[in-house]
């Protein structure tokens, strides 16, 4: 499966994605715009909290096609950080320590953020730092090839907290969501990350496991599906993990792709829109995190990266201008997307909001 | 009158038969939320509890409100279908248990 980049696809043009989530319904009606939502609940201009995840995107190359990817990544993806841009990272961080506005936790995402050459010495640096590293790992890379298989060892020696997809216990859905045999992999990729100490009670090493819906519907409560998790992979597998996180699918790139051609888009966005949540609404994660892209632009989420949708005109746009005070004053930039982080119990990179 | 008796759009609707009837619709809704409300049995559970009693009594309704409700709670394929297969088991159960009564009035008649 190729990224919809690759086939030249209308909707990797995030101006089209934009136009689609904008777009009038077929009978004339429009979805209130989420501007409006958030004014109605005096939360508008949306604006940060205390920033306290820095968040980085260090390329969009991936091992895995997954079919709701909100980044379109894939072995064809070759947009991915350099050094150089990781530099600029680090010093933004030692300018923040500096100045008594240190930012504790650093969250690396991808694509397959361990794909780019230079992610363990990213790593090392930031751990050498005393920064709270997160690795969004799908899993399946750790198995990928041989010069990966020390990834476990890798992330217990430096701290890294680590965050995986496993949208469900049963192959079937799993694999119809991220590709045949990758529920396999990740099954034990989960076992070897056990055998160190993550998820282990007691080892101090976090691994949190993340749900996402396989198709057209929302998340059910996050407790009752954590513990379902628990026991499923404990008695099936012999699997261990701390948090189950349960986000849902955003309306954006490869899920949106999903919703307007399987003809679920309009009772998606629907159901999106009539659960909003005000609970959910003031937890937004972009209120305390800054996302960086590959190329060293600055975004409010992860969503709004894949989308072009950058920080505010007037705060600093580019990590080499990284200003915590200064960008402490924007307001966060929204759309029509922004449904997907308050329907319901909430979503975030975290999980569940409210 | 619209051409066919079940439309997928009412499903949606349910909640206006307060509109005939405000007071009991509201006793209904009350306590149809606290019966789905977690309790001795998981919300899971409950859900797939629903899902076989509206293969059961064969409400499209049900079956579609309760399979989204399965997928929402995580209740894999093989769940649903388990549940669906215990309501065929009681349904068939049900008739052919009734065999006993064939059998006794026929003992009952035979020399």
């Amino acid at each position: 499966m190729k990224s919809l980049k690759r086939q030249d696809h209308s909707l990797s043009d995030s101006f089209l994605q934009l136009e689609v989530l904008q777009a009038r319904r077929p009978d004339g009606r429009a979805f209130p715009r989420f501007e409006e939502k958030l004014e109605s609940i005096g939360l508008f201009p949306l604006r940060p909290t205390q920033l306290e995840i820095f968040q980085v995107n260090v390329g969009k190359m991936c091992n895995q096609v997954c079919k709701h990817c909100h980044v379109d990544a894939g072995p064809d993806r070759k947009e991915i950080m350099t050094r150089e841009t990781m530099q600029l990272c680090l010093d933004a961080l030692d300018r923040a320590d500096a100045a008594g506005q240190s930012v504790h936790t650093v969250d690396l995402t991808g694509g397959a953020p361990e794909m780019n050459p230079h992610f363990r010495w990213f790593v090392q640096e930031l751990h050498q730092r005393g920064k709270h590293v997160m690795v969004r790992c799908n899993l399946t890379i750790i198995l990928a090839n041989p010069t990966y298989h020390d990834l476990p060892q890798f992330y217990k020696a430096h701290g890294v907290e680590v965050v995986s997809s496993l949208p469900h216990f049963s192959a079937r859905r799993t694999d119809a969501q991220r590709g045949d045999g990758v529920f396999e992999k990740s099954i034990r990729a989960l076992q070897m990350l056990n055998a160190v100490g993550y998820g282990i009670d007691g080892s101090g090493l976090q691994l949190q496991l993340v749900y996402n819906p396989s198709g057209a519907f929302l998340p059910g409560a996050q407790a009752g599906l954590e513990r379902e998790f628990r026991q499923q992979l404990q008695r099936q597998f012999g699997i261990h993990f701390n948090s189950l996180y349960v986000i849902t699918n955003l309306p954006i790139s490869r899920f949106l792709d999903f919703l307007v051609q399987s003809g679920n888009y309009e009772a998606y966005m629907e159901k999106l829109v009539n659960s909003f949540n005000p609970a959910a609404a003031a937890n937004v994660m972009c209120r305390n995190t800054i996302s960086v892209g590959w190329d060293g632009q600055l975004y409010d989420c992860d969503f709004n990266q894949m989308l072009d949708l950058p920080v505010a005109e007037g705060a600093p746009r580019h990590i080499r201008d990284f200003d915590v005070t200064a960008l402490q004053q924007r307001a966060i930039v929204l759309n029509q997307h922004c449904y997907g982080c308050t329907a319901g119990a909430g979503s975030s990179c975290g999980g569940q909001t409210a | 009158m619209q051409g066919t008796y079940y439309n997928p759009a009412d499903l949606a609707k349910f909640g206006s038969i307060g509109e005939f009837g405000p007071e009991l619709a509201k006793k209904f809704f009350d306590y149809y939320g606290e019966v789905f409300k977690e309790g001795e049995l998981t919300e899971r559970e409950k859900s797939l509890i629903a899902l076989a009693v509206a293969h059961a009594i064969q409400c499209p309704y049900c079956i579609d409100a309760y399979t989204t409700d399965g997928m929402e709670k995580g209740a894999s394929e093989g769940q649903m279908m388990e549940a669906i297969h215990v309501a065929a088991a009681i349904r068939g159960g049900a008739s052919l248990v009734h065999g006993v009564q064939m059998m006794n009035k026929v003992k009952e008649m035979s020399m």
